[in-house]
Parts: structure tokens; sequence; C-alpha cells
């Protein structure tokens, strides 16, 4: 897999990097809901990330309403200024589960 | 924070047009016009009607070839490029035209879907999350269903601009943005803009008569008078400057075209050729 | 002073003539230029990730085609029967009118089928194809194709092309027994011989080479018709007035296409 995962305290945290865009979105799609689909929680760590572009975020979108209908948690964490930018675009920053760090979610819980 | 045109083109200019000639017939319309869009700017082009501002935006959509002179984007000569490569470039390149033009027969969200579904193999899935995020962007969310025809005139600006937006494009084309609107969903459309700019690093190049508009929004500005670049520079520098020409375009009083005597009368006689 | 004027005369009206003639080698330039991009997007387009998407195609094959059936049955069977009529009483001076069987059923399959078709054909998708064209030509639409990346002639004229060279030959038929039925019936009302005696006959005095020549023919008409409407779409200018001459313009070449080609065919054939 192009994305490393670990599992960590309950979580599937799922590492994206480099260039999310049209080339690549499709395999962090295909990640993502196979975690989800194996009933686990994911963390979708976005520090390593240098550019994500729409079909990037509409894999993250997909991947946070088959959560959601599914009764799991789906959240981002380590999201830079430059993803924050593109969500902030078509405010979805208010719609995701966004927090600094694993460690923020296990502390403040959800 | 670099992107990928940046890690590409390394600092090169988005835009570069040299000494561009262009005729229309045996009217000259260009005269050896040279301009650099730099990445993530705004660069307004201002002009008034039959400045030319409408072709050079042609000449740089690569609609037409021109007849001396050189237009890069991205670095490359489009004189030299081939089909494929020609296509593979306006991938990342979105055009919002002055009407729109969305194509009629389709809905709105089947209109912004295109350029997606023509040229990516995405999941179906993610192209309409993909479409609808940039309707939510522009403020036409739930607006999808419908045909071009029953729009507004700004909504069908802002749908046009969705489209443009749809494929991530690391250059925008905005052809009078403002014109035909009132002045509300003008500023909005302003806004939405300088919006664009910011979250997407985007350069952008919005051609306009609409000073207030371009003084909103520009970066910098490129004055177009006649077929002839009179000034290219910041906001501020377009209004402090001393240029009689610029003065009255800025002050909106029409300018006295001096009479030659002798070629006004052949004019009158023999018509123009 | 006349001789002065009949002079000028002459070379306004020999300019017009060049101009005319040189505009008609232009179109005529022009529409090879289509027909040969078309070709290249139908076979290569996969190569280039710009390929002819066959729903186009099915959707034009719907409006070009299926649509045309009920118009063409009416007038191919009525102009089967006004042949069979204007025959019958014609040949019956000569007392040979029971030949009238064997020349409707070559005339039909060889001319009339594929004249009416191509006919109903240019007038009903011949108009509509250009105005569609002119409209998105006006509207900027074909400009937001090009800087999309998409060809133009890929997405709209590959199409058309496509459905017409199926669908021509397939209306071609259509009107053929349409026409053949139409002949039937007045054949069986004057000539007092059952409906089995006159198709037995007309099977009779055809040969597969009639068939074979119609659907030739269709074929031609298909790729005129497609060419002929696509470029005076694409040549539209000069607003809603500008989109009506196009228009008609597209009719009327396009008739006179098939009816020039026809008769350039028919004398080549007939030999």
């Amino acid at each position: 897999m192009a994305f490393p995962i670990e599992d960590r305290q309950g979580f599937a945290v799922i590492a994206l990097s480099g260039e999310v865009d049209l080339n690549k979105s499709p395999d962090a799609r295909k990640v993502i809901l196979a975690c989800l689909k194996k009933q686990k929680h994911v963390m979708v760590d976005l520090s390593a990330v240098e550019y994500i572009d729409s079909s990037g975020v509409a894999s993250l979108v997909e991947g946070f309403q088959y959560a959601r209908s599914n009764n799991l948690e789906f959240g981002l964490i380590g999201v830079s200024d430059a993803a924050m930018n593109v969500l902030r675009l078509a405010r979805l920053d208010k719609v995701f589960l966004i927090y600094d760090s694993l460690d923020d979610r296990l502390a403040n819980g959800s | 924070m670099q992107t990928q045109a940046q890690t590409q083109t390394d600092m090169q200019p988005v835009i570069e047009v040299e000494e561009l000639v262009t005729y229309y017939g045996r009217q000259k319309i260009l005269d050896r016009v040279s301009l650099n869009v730099e990445d993530g700017e705004i660069m307004v082009i201002m002009g008034g009607s039959g400045s030319g501002k409408s072709t050079l935006l042609r000449y740089m959509l690569g609609l037409h070839h021109p007849d001396s002179g050189c237009i890069r984007l991205f670095g490359k000569d489009t004189s030299t490029l081939g089909g494929r490569e020609w296509t593979e470039l306006r991938k990342k390149i979105g055009v919002s035209f002055q009407g729109g033009a969305l194509f009629n027969s389709m809905t709105v969200g089947e209109n912004v879907c295109m350029p997606l579904r023509e040229h990516t193999r995405l999941d179906e899935n993610t192209i309409r999350i993909m479409s609808r995020m940039k309707l939510e962007v522009v403020n036409m969310a739930g607006y999808e269903h419908l045909m071009p025809a029953q729009l507004s005139g700004g909504m069908i600006k802002r749908a046009a601009l969705a489209r443009a937006l749809v494929m991530d494009p690391k250059l925008l084309f905005f052809d009078e943005p403002s014109a035909g609107l009132d002045p509300v969903v003008a500023a909005d459309l302003d806004k939405l803009i300088l919006r664009i700019r910011d979250a997407m690093q985007v350069a952008i190049v919005v051609v306009t008569h609409e000073l207030e508009s371009a003084f909103k929004i520009a970066d910098r500005i490129t004055v177009l008078d006649r077929g002839n670049i009179l000034m290219t520079g910041s906001v501020d520098e377009i209004r402090n400057s001393d240029n009689q020409r610029i003065r009255n375009l800025l002050t909106r009083t029409s300018e006295d075209v001096p009479v030659d005597a002798e070629q006004y009368l052949q004019r009158l006689t023999e018509g123009a050729d | 002073m006349a001789a002065e004027h009949a002079a000028t005369g002459f070379r306004r009206l020999s300019e017009q003539v060049g101009r005319k003639f040189v505009s008609g080698v232009e179109d005529f330039g022009y529409g090879a230029a289509l027909l040969g991009e078309s070709l290249f997007w139908i076979f290569f387009g996969y190569w280039f990730r710009q390929r002819v998407r066959l729903q186009a195609v099915f959707a034009e094959m719907m409006s070009i085609g299926v649509q045309a059936i009920p118009v063409l049955a009416v007038l191919a069977f009525a102009n089967g029967a006004m042949m069979a009529m204007q025959g019958i009483y014609t040949l019956r001076e000569f007392g040979a009118e029971s030949q009238i069987i064997s020349g409707i059923a070559t005339s039909v399959t060889r001319e009339f089928g594929v004249l009416i078709a191509g006919i109903v054909v240019a007038g009903r998708s011949g108009s509509a194809i250009a105005a569609r064209i002119g409209t998105m030509q006006m509207a900027q639409e074909i400009d937001a194709l090009r800087v999309m990346g998409i060809a133009p002639v890929r997405y709209l004229v590959a199409p058309v092309l496509v459905a017409m060279l199926v669908m021509m030959p397939v209306l071609t038929l259509l009107a053929d027994g349409m026409a053949l039925l139409g002949g039937g019936m007045l054949s069986v009302m004057e000539l007092h011989i059952s409906m089995e005696t006159y198709f037995d006959r007309v099977l009779a005095s055809l040969v597969p080479g009639d068939i074979w020549q119609g659907l030739l023919k269709s074929l031609v008409f298909a790729v005129l018709i497609a060419l002929v409407a696509t470029s005076n779409g694409f040549n539209a200018s000069g607003g809603a007035e500008g989109l009506g001459r196009a228009t008609t313009r597209s009719v009327v070449l396009c008739i006179g296409a098939i009816v020039v080609a026809d008769m350039i065919f028919t004398f080549f054939l007939i030999q």
C-alpha cells in the first residue's frame, strides 16, 4: 500500500503524504474505505501532506460519510495550513472532526 | 507550502507574453504586447471596449495562433505544443467565459462534472462529491439539477466558475466577472475571487472594464489601450499614474481624438481601407 | 459610357463568381478537414484519451434515425403510391401497365428510397444539427470545450458522423419497404392482382445489386449531411439572424449535395 496504516489505541491511523492529487487520491480513497469496512475507527494524518486537491478532499468526505452511517469515528489530525485552506474554501473545516494529534483526540474525547 | 506548479516551474512566471502582435484581417489588434503573470497573483487586464483585451485573452487561451511573438504557459511555448501536450496543459487551466458558456443541454451539475468525466478516471462517487464541493464554494449548492436556462446572470457566472475550478487549476481566467450584474452580486463575486486565490494558490487573470472591481481584487493591473499596453503596475501605481490616457480612463473622461483634416476627408470620401 | 458600364458590371459579376467559387472551394476543404479529423478521433481517439462516446452516438442515432421513422414512412409510402399511379396511367396507353411493377421495384430500391430517406434526414437533422452547433458557437460553448481540452470535432461531429453512417442505410431499407408497399396498394387496386403476386414479381425483378446501389448511396449521403450540417453550425455567426441563415443554408446545401451526388452516382453506376 502506498499509505502506511498504524493501529494505535483503537484507531487505525492512516498517514497520507506528498501530493494527494488526481493521481494519488484513488489510492487514498481505497485505503480509507478498506479500513472503515473492517469496522475500525479512523484518524487520517495529514501532517506529511504537501498538497491536497479537491479529489483528495472528496475521498476524505466519502470516508467521513461512510463512518457516520456505520457509527464509526473518522477524524483528521495534523492538518497543515495548505490543507486547511482547501477545507476552509468549501467550509468543510466546520464539518470534519479535526484534532492537532491523536493524543489531542484521546485527551479531549469525542 | 510548495505547490505542484511551483516545483515544476520553479518560480517561473505562469504566463509570459512576449511581443505579441495580432491582426484581424489587415487591422492590427495587438501591437507588441508583453506581459508576465506570476504564480498566485491576480492580474487584472483592464481596458475599454476595442482596447484588445478580449483578443489578448483569446490568444492566451490558445484559441488563436499569434502572428508574431510568443506566449508561454507554465514555461512552455504554446506555438510548439502538440495536441496531447496542449490537452495536458489545459487540465491545469480553468476558464470562466463572459456569458458563462455553460452547456445548455446539460444540468448545472453535469456541466461542473464534465471536465472530470472527460479527463480523469475517478470513481463516479468522488466526481459527484468534488463537483458539489465546488458548487458549495461558489454558493450554488442545491442548484445542480437545474438547467442553465433556469439560472439568473449571477448564478450562471458562479456555476461557470465552479466548472472552471473543478480540476483544481493552477491558472484561472475570468472574462468580465462583473459585467451585467448588479453591484451587490458583483461585489460578492469579487470576494469569491479573492478567497479562491488565497485557498487554492492559483494565478488568476481577470479581464474587465470595471474600475471598481479591478482595484478591489488586483495584485497588479495591466492597462490596455488600442492594442498597446499603457502600463503594468500595482493598484497604487496605476492610481497615481500621471499618464494622461490612464487618468482619462480612471476619471471616465472620453478622449478627444485629434483630427487630421487630410485623413478625415479621405475617410469620408473613400472609406477606410 | 454604356460600354464602360457594361465592363464594370461584367467585372463585378466575374468578381462575384470568383469569390463564390473560392468560398465554395474553402467550404469543401473545411468539410474535408472535418471528415479527416472525425475519422481520426473515431479510430485513434482512444490513444489520446479522447474517445468518441457511445452514449453520444446513441443519442444522435435516436434523434437522426428513430425519430425520423414516422415522417419517413408516410412520405415513402405516398411516394411509392404516386409512382404506381403515374406509371400505370402512362403505361396503360401502351397496354404495358403490368410492367410497372418491375419499374417500381428497381427505381425505388436504386433511387427513390434512398433519396427520400436522404431528404427527410437532411430536412430534420441538417437543420437541427446546424442550429445546435451554431448556438454553441455563439454562446462560446465551443471555445469552452476547446479550453477544457475536449476537441470539439471529437465531441460534436464524430458522434453525428457515426450515427448517420449507421442510421442512413437502416432508414433507406425502411423507405424501400414502405415505398414498395405504397406501390403495391395501388397495383392491387388498379391491376387487380393480389399483394402476394405483386411482391413475388417485385422480388423476381430485383437483383441484389439494386439494393446495394441504394445502400452505397445512403452511406455517401450520410457523410455529406453530417459534414454540411456541422460545418454550417461551426461557421455560424451574427446572432439570431445569423443562426437562422446558417440553418437554412445547411438544409438547402444538404439537399443540394445529396441530389448532385445522387446524379453523379447514378451516371456511373448505370453504365
